[in-house]
C-alpha cells in the first residue's frame, strides 16, 4: 500500500509570536518550529497502516528551504522518502492554492491514500485534505479517529463527529483522509531512525516539475488574501491578580469568596 | 437570484441546527453592509419542513434542496447539489456555520466552483464597500482581517457563537419558499455510513460538577496531575481537561471538555495551563466564575475570564492549594 502523508511546519506551540514589517504575516526567522500537531497524528496512522499491510509512506511538504527541519523528522519517525515543494513561486499560497500543488504531486505518485492532518495550528484553514481530494476527484472523509486496513478496494474509518458522536463509514480507495489529533500515540524519532533519515530521498519539486504554471500557486494562484495580521483586542478582560505566586493565590481566594461568593 | 447572498442552513434530524441562525445573522450583517439581497437555502432531507421555521427570518427567499440521495448526509451529493444550485443561481455568496459537516464538503464544494473560502470567520465589516473577513489564525493568538482575490463565488464559514442565533431578526411576512431544482441522477454517492453511534456513556457527568478544574497542556506531563489533583480535592471539585491531555492519554476521554467533549457551566471554573482554543472555549464558557492561570499574559483564555493570575502554575497552583485548604479548613 503507498501512502502519501501531507504535513506542514508550524511556529512550535509557545513560540512568541512576531507580526512581520509587511503587517500581513508572521516573521518566522530564528522561531522554533514543529510538524503541525494533527499532520504529526496523519504520519503516525500512516506509519501503523503501512506497516500493518505492508508498503510505504511519503512525506509531502510545502514550504520554503527551513520547512527541511520537519521533512527530516518526518523521515526520522519512518517515512520511506519525502517530497519538498519548495520554490518561491508556492510562497504566500492559500489553502486553495497549496492544495493545487499539492494534489498534483500527491497525484503524480498514484498513491492508495492520502492523509493530512485535520487543519493546521497556524493558518488553521481546515480545508487541505479535503480540497485536494476535489482536485483529484477522490473521495474523502474527515476528522478520522480510526482506520482498519484496506479490504476489497475499500477502507473502513470511524469519523469524529459533534458532542461526543461518532461515525463508521467506508470509502473507496484512493481516497484522502483527514486525520484527527489523539487517533494513535504518536511515536518518538529513535536515534536509529534519526541517523537513517540521512540517507533518505528527499526530492525537491517547483511547479514546473508538477506540470503547473507559476502563476497557478503561491500568491499568484490564491482566492483569499491576508490583508492585515494583528494581536486582538481582548473584548472582556479579566481582572489580573497582581503579585508573586503566594499574593496573587491569596487576592484570588479573597475575590471567590467575597466578590464571586464561589467558595 | 444572481448576486444574492445565501445563507445555508444545516440540518439536524430534519430540524435547523442552531448555528445555522448564527449564519443568518451574519448574512443580514453582510446584506446591509453591500446592500445585497439575503436568501436563505435549506439543505438536506426534510428540507421541506424546516423551510418553515428558516422563513420566519427576515430573508428575501427560501430555496430548498432536497433529494434523497441527501440522506444520510454525504459529502459527494451535497457537494453536487450546491454546485449545482449555485451555478444556476449565481449568488454572489454562499455562508455557512464552521461546524464539522460543513468541514468535511464545503472545500469540495470550494474547490469544484474554483471559489475562494474563507473558514471559521468571527466577524465582518465593510471597508469602503469591500467585505473584510475577520479569523483568528494561530489558534486564536492573532487575528487576520482576510479579503478575496478574483472572480466567482465566494464561500464564507463562521464560527459557532461569533454571531447570535437571537440577532437573526423576523421578517415582517414568512419569506416565500421555492423548491430548488437539481438533478442528482448522475451523482455517484461514494461515502457509505455503516454506523452512527455516541461512545459509551461518560463514567463522570461533569455537567452536574459545581467546581471544575480543567488541565491543559501546560501541565507538561502526567507525572505533574498530582498537582492539580491536589487542587481539585481542596476545592472539593471535578477535574478535567483540554483535548491535548486527554490526546497524549494523560487522562481518560469522559473528562475532556470541548467542543468533541463534554458542555459544562459549573458555578466556578478554574482553568491551568489552557491556553483558550475555540474549541475549548465552547465547552466551558457558560461557566458562573472562570479563572484562568497561564504563563502568557496573551493567552486568549484570558478574554473569557473573570479573573486570571499570570505566572507559573508550578508556583501558582501550589500556593492556590494552599489558600484554599487554609480558608475551607481542610
Ligand atoms: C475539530 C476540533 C475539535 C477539537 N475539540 C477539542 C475539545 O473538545 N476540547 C479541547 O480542549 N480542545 C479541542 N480541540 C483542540 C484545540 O483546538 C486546542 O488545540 C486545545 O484546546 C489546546 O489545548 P491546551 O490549551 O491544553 O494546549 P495549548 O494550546 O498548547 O496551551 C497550553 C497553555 O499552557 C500554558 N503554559 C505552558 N506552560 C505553563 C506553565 N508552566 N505555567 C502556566 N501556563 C503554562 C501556555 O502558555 C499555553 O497557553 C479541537 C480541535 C479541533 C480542530
Amino acid at each position: 500500500m503507498k501512502i502519501v502523508v501531507c504535513i506542514k511546519q508550524v511556529p512550535e506551540r509557545d513560540a512568541r509570536l512576531r507580526i512581520a514589517p509587511d503587517g500581513r504575516s508572521v516573521d518566522s526567522a530564528g522561531a522554533a518550529t514543529e510538524i503541525n500537531e494533527s499532520d504529526q497524528y496523519a504520519l503516525e496512522a500512516g506509519l501503523r497502516l503501512a506497516e500493518g499491510v505492508g508498503g510505504e509512506v511519503v512525506a509531502l511538504l510545502l514550504g520554503p528551504d527551513g520547512a527541511e527541519e520537519a521533512i527530516r523528522r518526518a523521515l526520522a519517525m519512518g517515512a520511506t522518502r519525502a517530497i519538498h515543494l519548495n520554490d518561491a513561486a508556492f510562497q504566500e499560497g492559500d489553502a486553495s492554492a497549496n492544495a493545487r500543488a499539492l494534489a498534483a504531486a500527491a497525484g503524480a505518485e498514484s498513491p492508495d491514500l492520502i492523509l493530512t492532518g485535520l487543519q493546521s495550528d497556524d493558518a488553521g484553514w481546515s480545508q487541505t485534505g479535503v480540497l485536494l481530494a476535489e482536485r483529484l476527484g477522490w473521495p474523502s472523509a474527515t476528522l478520522i479517529m480510526e482506520i482498519e486496513p484496506p479490504a476489497d478496494g475499500r477502507i473502513k474509518v470511524k469519523r469524529e463527529l459533534e458532542s461526543g458522536w461518532f461515525q463508521w463509514i467506508t470509502l473507496p480507495l484512493p481516497a484522502v483522509l483527514t486525520i484527527q489529533s489523539g487517533i494513535y500515540p504518536v511515536r518518538y524519532a529513535t536515534l536509529k531512525g534519526i541517523m537513517g533519515a540521512k540517507k533518505k530521498e528527499m526530492k525537491k519539486m517547483a511547479p514546473a516539475d508538477l506540470g503547473l504554471d507559476p502563476g497557478q500557486v503561491g500568491a499568484a494562484g490564491r482566492r483569499v488574501e491576508v490583508r492585515r495580521l494583528y494581536v486582538p483586542e481582548k473584548s472582556a478582560e479579566a481582572e489580573i491578580l497582581q503579585g508573586d505566586a503566594a499574593t496573587a493565590a491569596a487576592t484570588l481566594v479573597d475575590r471567590l469568596q467575597k466578590e464571586a461568593k464561589v467558595l | 437570484m444572481a448576486g444574492a447572498i445565501w445563507a445555508v442552513t444545516q440540518l439536524e434530524q430534519g430540524e435547523p441546527k442552531g448555528v445555522s441562525y448564527e449564519t443568518i445573522a451574519a448574512g443580514q450583517k453582510l446584506a446591509a453592509a453591500l446592500g445585497k439581497p439575503l436568501e436563505s437555502v435549506v439543505l438536506g432531507a426534510g428540507a421541506r419542513t424546516a423551510a418553515a421555521k428558516v422563513a420566519a427570518r427576515k430573508v428575501e427567499r427560501v430555496r430548498v434542496v432536497d433529494d434523497p440521495k441527501l440522506d444520510p448526509y454525504t459529502p459527494d451529493p451535497y457537494t453536487a447539489a450546491l454546485r449545482l444550485a449555485v451555478e444556476a443561481e449565481t449568488p454572489d455568496y454562499v455562508l455557512f456555520p464552521h461546524t464539522y459537516q460543513v468541514r468535511d464538503w464545503v472545500p469540495r464544494l470550494a474547490a469544484a466552483l474554483d471559489a475562494g473560502f474563507v473558514s471559521d470567520v468571527i466577524d465582518v465589516r465593510a471597508d469602503g464597500g469591500e467585505p473584510v473577513f475577520v479569523r483568528q489564525p494561530f489558534q486564536g493568538k492573532l487575528n487576520a482581517d482576510c479579503v478575496f482575490a478574483g472572480a466567482g463565488p465566494r464561500l464564507v464559514s463562521f464560527q459557532a457563537g461569533a454571531f447570535l442565533a437571537d440577532d437573526a431578526q423576523k421578517g415582517e411576512s414568512p419569506a416565500e419558499i421555492v423548491d430548488q431544482a437539481i438533478d442528482l441522477s448522475g451523482v455517484e454517492v461514494r461515502t457509505q455510513v455503516l454506523d452512527t453511534f455516541q461512545e459509551v456513556e461518560n463514567k463522570v457527568d461533569l455537567s452536574r460538577a459545581d467546581v471544575i478544574v480543567a488541565v491543559g497542556r501546560g501541565i507538561g506531563k502526567q507525572e505533574n496531575l498530582g498537582l492539580v489533583e491536589e487542587l481539585a480535592a481542596a476545592l472539593g471539585g471535578q477535574l478535567a481537561a483540554s483535548r491535548p491531555v486527554c490526546d497524549n492519554e494523560w487522562l481518560p476521554m469522559d473528562r475532556q471538555i470541548g467542543s468533541s467533549g463534554q458542555t459544562v457551566a459549573p458555578r466556578l471554573y478554574l482553568a491551568v495551563g489552557i491556553s483558550g482554543a475555540i474549541q475549548h472555549l465552547v465547552g466551558m464558557k457558560n461557566s458562573g466564575t472562570i479563572v484562568a492561570i497561564n504563563k502568557d499574559a496573551n493567552a486568549p483564555i484570558f478574554s473569557v475570564a473573570d479573573y486570571g493570575i499570570v505566572g507559573d502554575l508550578f508556583e501558582v497552583v501550589p500556593a492556590l492549594t494552599a489558600k484554599v485548604k487554609e480558608t475551607r479548613g481542610v
